[in-house]
């Protein structure tokens, strides 16, 4: 039992290296073509340049403003997704559990729901307003 | 307990004997009580070596079978996309156009490979990577046929969630280490809509496992006494939805929508590593159709053809419908997008899990009779019915306040 265990696990490390292999596989024959000249390298500085509507880009992009709507889909997402983590062993044993079991996943699913419900309420999932 | 999983395999079994039979295992590979045809090549104590390279054969066939579809799927893609717009599709190179695929590869390797000066190169190179490997490793736990799969994990739903879940990580970097504002932007929405997509689609996964009892694939499937798209069409319908815009699919494409942000994520990507991740986005289709065909439609099982046909057959309609979807539908607004997930499936899936928890209440799945099999899905159906057009009434709104009254301050100084 504990021995299949480790076999499929070493067998999934197994896959993940030969996972890995392909695309590694893929850009060095890339890098490979370059060095028989199939594939052309002739680095130009207008052709390495940002592309954003034929001007120079004015300040750095990485460190950009961006919307803060996208704050609370986070925070509304790390509290749900903690969530699916109850939901899934709940989920596979249910039948042994019951009722009990039932009322109370309803009740804690119940409480979360009334914080989405409130963001909903309080226009955190609406873009304008 | 299942017997040693990979027993059923023929050429595991074959490669494994050759290798590493002794008196130890004789059981598996000699009949027991029968005398030990031929030693292993391999001294006493090294059968861990023969395991790894029979895993490693299956493995480099499993991958690179994948592979070749993959390339079929494009075409397929290509052709299927053409017939909807009217139009033929590639047709030139080989018959009927079947070797675009490798055209495609053969130009993108030998296109020239540039990097934006202000990219941060590490990631802009490990960035396609990431987005190729997770793809690849969903494979590991899929059951292809009866008895063929390379793991069977005990957690084997959950891995496969993880896993998948990484890709936005990827798309994440990818934006980032470009140094574009497009991409920026592009990779702020994959990350705002990878996310809020994930919870439906996961939650979605739930209804099938209070029937199924088990998180092993494997045990999904044989659990299924009717494909589980009968009881759970909603969950199935949440999935489809949710999991298309896991992928990045038109109706959802927002985060390399081309009429507003270029190409996103991918704008500054060149040569084979713009391949790579337009390859990964075409294999995780055929993943997530693969994990769909063992979730919701009773896997390689089948009546009168082999199981590994009626796992691709699955496979391919349900590749087929997401083309149909992408050729169907317009692109969403980003707000919509979001809204469609928070608003629309998150409570739907909620409902879902409840209502079938309470059936699982009443009803043991291993002992109902079929009629009350069908009674379940005749109300899962009614439900999903009822509860999608009401939830569609929660989510249409009026115009947007401020735009209605800008709209009456505009008509009234008209006015005056």
């Amino acid at each position: 039992m504990l021995e299949d265990y480790f076999r499929q696990y070493g067998l999934i490390a197994l896959f993940s290296g030969v996972a890995v292999s392909v695309p590694v596989g893929m850009l060095v024959l890339s890098w490979l073509f370059s060095l028989v000249r199939v594939r052309p390298r002739k680095p130009d500085p207008v052709k390495s340049s940002l592309y954003e509507c034929g001007m120079a880009p004015i300040g750095g992009a990485r460190w950009t403003q961006f919307n803060f709507r996208y704050y609370p889909y986070a925070l509304l997402f790390v509290i749900f997704d903690v969530e699916t983590v109850f939901l899934y062993p709940w989920a596979v044993r249910f039948h042994q559990l019951g009722l009990f079991a039932f009322l109370e996943m309803l009740a804690f699913v119940l409480v979360l729901v009334v914080g989405l419900v409130y963001a909903w309420r309080k226009r955190a999932l609406e873009w304008e307003g | 307990m299942r017997p040693f999983l990979l027993e059923e395999n023929a050429l595991f079994r074959g490669l494994y004997c050759w290798l590493g039979a002794n008196e130890g295992n004789r059981g598996f590979c000699t009949p027991e009580g029968e005398a030990l045809a031929r030693d292993g090549l391999l001294p006493l104590g090294w059968e861990w070596l023969a395991y790894g390279a029979a895993g490693l054969a299956l493995v480099l066939l499993l991958v690179n079978a994948f592979l070749v579809l993959v390339m079929l799927y494009t075409y397929m893609e290509r052709r299927v996309m053409a017939r909807f717009q009217a139009r033929l599709g590639p047709n030139r190179v080989g018959r009927f156009g079947l070797l675009q695929p490798v055209a495609d590869a053969i130009k993108l390797l030998t296109k020239e490979d540039v990097a934006p000066t202000g990219a941060d190169r590490w990631v802009f190179n490990l960035a396609p990577i990431v987005m190729f490997v997770p793809v690849l490793l969903v494979l590991a736990v899929l059951p292809f046929g009866r008895g063929s799969f390379l793991a069977d994990l005990n957690v084997g739903v959950l891995y496969v969630v993880a896993v998948t879940t990484v890709t936005t990580l990827a798309v994440f970097m990818a934006g980032f280490a470009s140094g574009n504002r497009y991409a920026m932007f592009g990779a702020m929405r994959a990350v705002a809509q990878l996310i809020s997509y994930e919870i439906p689609v996961v939650l979605s996964i739930v209804g099938v496992l209070l029937l199924a009892r088990s998180l092993s694939l494997v045990e999904i499937v044989e659990a299924q006494r009717v494909p589980f798209v009968v009881v759970q069409p909603l969950a199935f319908f949440i999935f489809l939805a949710g999991s298309s815009a896991e992928l990045n699919r038109t109706p959802f494409d927002l985060l390399e929508a081309e009429s507003e942000i270029v190409a996103g994520y991918h704008i500054e990507y060149s040569g084979m590593k713009f391949g790579m991740l337009f390859l990964a986005e075409f294999a995780a289709v055929l993943t997530t159709s693969g994990v769909m065909a063992t979730l919701f439609l009773k896997g390689w099982e089948g009546p009168l053809l082999p199981s590994h046909l009626w796992f691709l057959i699955k496979v391919f309609g349900l590749a087929f419908l997401f083309i149909w979807i992408r050729a169907t539908l317009p692109r969403l607004r980003i707000d919509q997008v979001m809204g469609f997930a928070w608003k629309f499936l998150l409570p739907l899936s909620l409902v879902n899990v409840f209502v079938t928890a309470a059936e699982a209440l009443a009803w043991d799945w291993e002992t109902m009779t079929p009629q009350q099999v069908w009674a379940m899905g005749g109300i899962n159906l009614l439900v999903g019915m009822v509860g999608v057009v009401l939830f569609s009434h929660l989510v249409r709104r009026p115009a947007p306040r401020r735009a209605a009254r800008a709209r009456a301050a505009a008509t009234a100084e008209e006015g005056v």
